[in-house]
């Protein structure tokens, strides 16, 4: 198995481990945390894996900066190794891009109805979720016309076809939209992984159905007090994880935190991310045991070998990495310094 | 200013009474304006105060808010872009009103909420809770940045209408009661000085006519020592001399 794997994917697994390595280990971070101003911080991380990045950059350094350059470097690696990849693994890395361009599909969307220039909004768009179809945009009008003109033609297509009709486009909430087209992203996604097989449906169908379920309960929770309701939000969780059916069915019942926190009651691994948040000061929100609990996930990712999953868990380490370092250097930039353990250490 | 600047008036009675009734305006006129300066003053005092007080709990709040951006971001990655794009009207909205201070009309700034939340859902899969947090920290500093604002405009509004009163004050208690004084002062040197021609001339013409009786009577003496009386002399009827008949 491992030396069939070998022949198209071992150069760019072994490539992806390294990479891997240049995380930044909790010794970094604790030298990070030391910092008084941003400076600092770009000095130390010249002492890591990331090297000159921000050499360039003229003082006073901004955050925003730093958080650009680290997604700039970030992009890069990726894109590297999806020039290199062949069948299925490019198949695979395009999957983990479809994310990006559901984000940028959506902006623009948002951008064109509210008869914004198509040119303004590109440049902000992920970079890693553009494809040709985007500066094409803005020969649409009228939502219908961008579904018939530019979205069929995009890797997205299928997920809209399953979930949106040409009208809904007009009336539904973008947000809506957004879940909607992520579920249909997640579904298809977890279906590819499982027709792969092996190893990397084992790794993979863990982490997305993780990533299904964590969707359904933060869902469930912001839902609360807003005007979606029990239907509309049923409709937006994606069917593809442990909770499915008899757990989702329960959420889209739930009216509060606590029937929410029952519901997960039934399913350990969630039970006791429940039970170690809180919304008290100085306690870990659900939402960040949730990240800890993603980022064991993709730290075990790496734990196997000959599989796709390294290169799925590796990015979202690295964005992690990179919400960490950019939540560090604001701590920093504003001397709010109470709350600079915040982060979410990577293993 | 030399001292011999008054109001080019003719000296007269009547230009008296007129420069008196002139002075009175002026003192109480005086009067009211310091008033109203120390009334503007002690606003202007407690504005600066709460000026002073609202700008130190604005650092805290917009720290507080700018914080709970780093605390959304971190959660939800860049959601900027999409939140701007869905943003089609002002939540906040401001509405003016007017307050009066001794007569200063002082614009007043109020914000009110207008409608919902545009982009209620924001966050729905991710951070949506940092985000209501977020939401609500930038909507209180939103509010003490109107309420600042309306500090600081009536703040440059009364600094203005300070100096313009404080300066009037001065201008009548230096300049114009000054002037009127000296105006009186002319008009009654004046009116003395005519007053004594007057008397000059009264006593000339007693001297004169006392004179000319004196002549008379001589000639009357004259007259009778040589025998002619002219005491029963009937004069001529014609050169009697009627009174003027005016019609």
């Amino acid at each position: 198995m491992g030396f069939m794997f070998n022949i198209d994917g071992g150069y760019l697994e072994g490539l992806c481990r390294g990479f891997k390595c240049g995380i930044l280990k909790q010794s970094d971070y604790l030298n990070l945390v030391q910092c008084e101003t941003l400076e600092d911080l770009k000095l130390h991380l010249q002492g890591t894996d990331y090297g000159q990045f921000l050499a360039n950059e003229p003082s006073p350094l901004a955050v925003s900066v730093i958080d650009d350059k680290l997604r700039e470097k970030l992009v890069i690696e990726f894109q590297h190794m999806r020039n290199h990849a062949v069948e299925p693994l490019s198949t695979f890395l395009d999957f983990i891009t479809y994310s990006y361009m559901i984000d940028n599909i959506i902006l623009l969307i948002t951008g064109t109805l509210h008869q914004r220039p198509i040119s303004e909004l590109i440049p902000k768009c992920h970079p890693l979720g553009s494809f040709e179809q985007m500066e094409a945009i803005h020969v649409a009008a009228t939502p219908a016309e961008l579904y018939n003109a530019v979205l069929v033609d995009t890797p997205l297509a299928p997920f809209f076809v399953d979930c949106i009709s040409e009208q809904d486009l007009d009336e539904m909430n973008i947000e809506i939209i957004r879940n909607t087209l992520y579920k249909a992203y997640l579904e298809a996604f977890y279906g590819f992984c499982k027709s792969l097989g092996g190893t990397t449906a084992d790794v993979m169908c863990e982490i997305l159905a993780f990533e299904a379920d964590r969707r359904a309960i933060i869902i469930t929770i912001n839902s609360f007090g807003t005007e979606l309701s029990k239907d509309d939000r049923q409709k937006l969780y994606p069917r593809c994880g442990r909770m499915f059916p008899d757990g989702l069915a329960a959420l889209a019942r739930a009216d509060d935190y606590e029937q929410v926190k029952a519901v997960s009651e039934y399913y350990a691994e969630y039970a006791a991310l429940f039970d170690g948040s809180g919304n008290n000061p100085g306690d870990k929100t659900l939402e960040d045991k949730f990240f800890e609990h993603e980022v064991k996930l993709n730290v075990y990712a790496f734990m196997q070998q000959f599989h796709f999953g390294v290169f799925y868990s590796y990015l979202k380490l690295k964005e992690q990495e990179c919400r960490n370092i950019v939540w560090i250097a604001e701590c920093v930039a504003q001397k709010h310094r109470a709350k600079i353990d915040n982060y979410i250490p990577i293993l | 200013m030399s001292g011999k600047d008054r109001i080019p008036i003719f000296p007269s009675r009547g230009a008296q009474m007129l420069m008196k009734a002139r002075l009175a305006g002026a003192h109480k006129g005086h009067g009211l304006l310091k008033k109203k300066a120390d009334a503007l003053q002690m606003r202007f005092r407690m504005i600066l105060s709460k000026i002073i007080e609202t700008k130190t709990l604005m650092g805290e709040v917009m720290k507080e808010a700018a914080f709970s951006l780093a605390e959304a971001k971190f959660t939800t990655g860049d959601f900027n872009q999409v939140v701007l794009q869905n943003v089609t009207k002002a939540q906040i909205k401001i509405r003016t009103k007017k307050d009066n201070v001794a007569g200063v009309t002082l614009p007043v700034f109020e914000s009110y909420q207008d409608g919902s939340d545009t982009y209620e859902l924001a966050g729905l899969a991710r951070g949506g809770q940092q985000l209501q947090k977020l939401k609500k920290n930038y909507q209180s500093a939103v509010k003490l940045l109107v309420e600042l604002a309306s500090l600081q405009t009536s703040f440059v509004t009364l600094d203005e209408v300070i100096k313009v009163t404080n300066r009037r004050v001065n201008a009548i208690e230096h300049v114009i009661i000054p002037r009127i004084d000296r105006t009186l002062a002319y008009i009654i040197s004046e009116l003395d000085e005519l007053e004594r021609e007057e008397f000059y001339r009264l006593k000339k013409i007693q001297d004169k006519k006392r004179i000319a009786r004196k002549k008379a009577e001589a000639l009357k003496e004259a007259l009778l020592a040589q025998g002619i009386d002219t005491r029963q002399a009937v004069n001529n009827m014609l050169d009697e001399g009627d009174e003027d008949i005016l019609f």
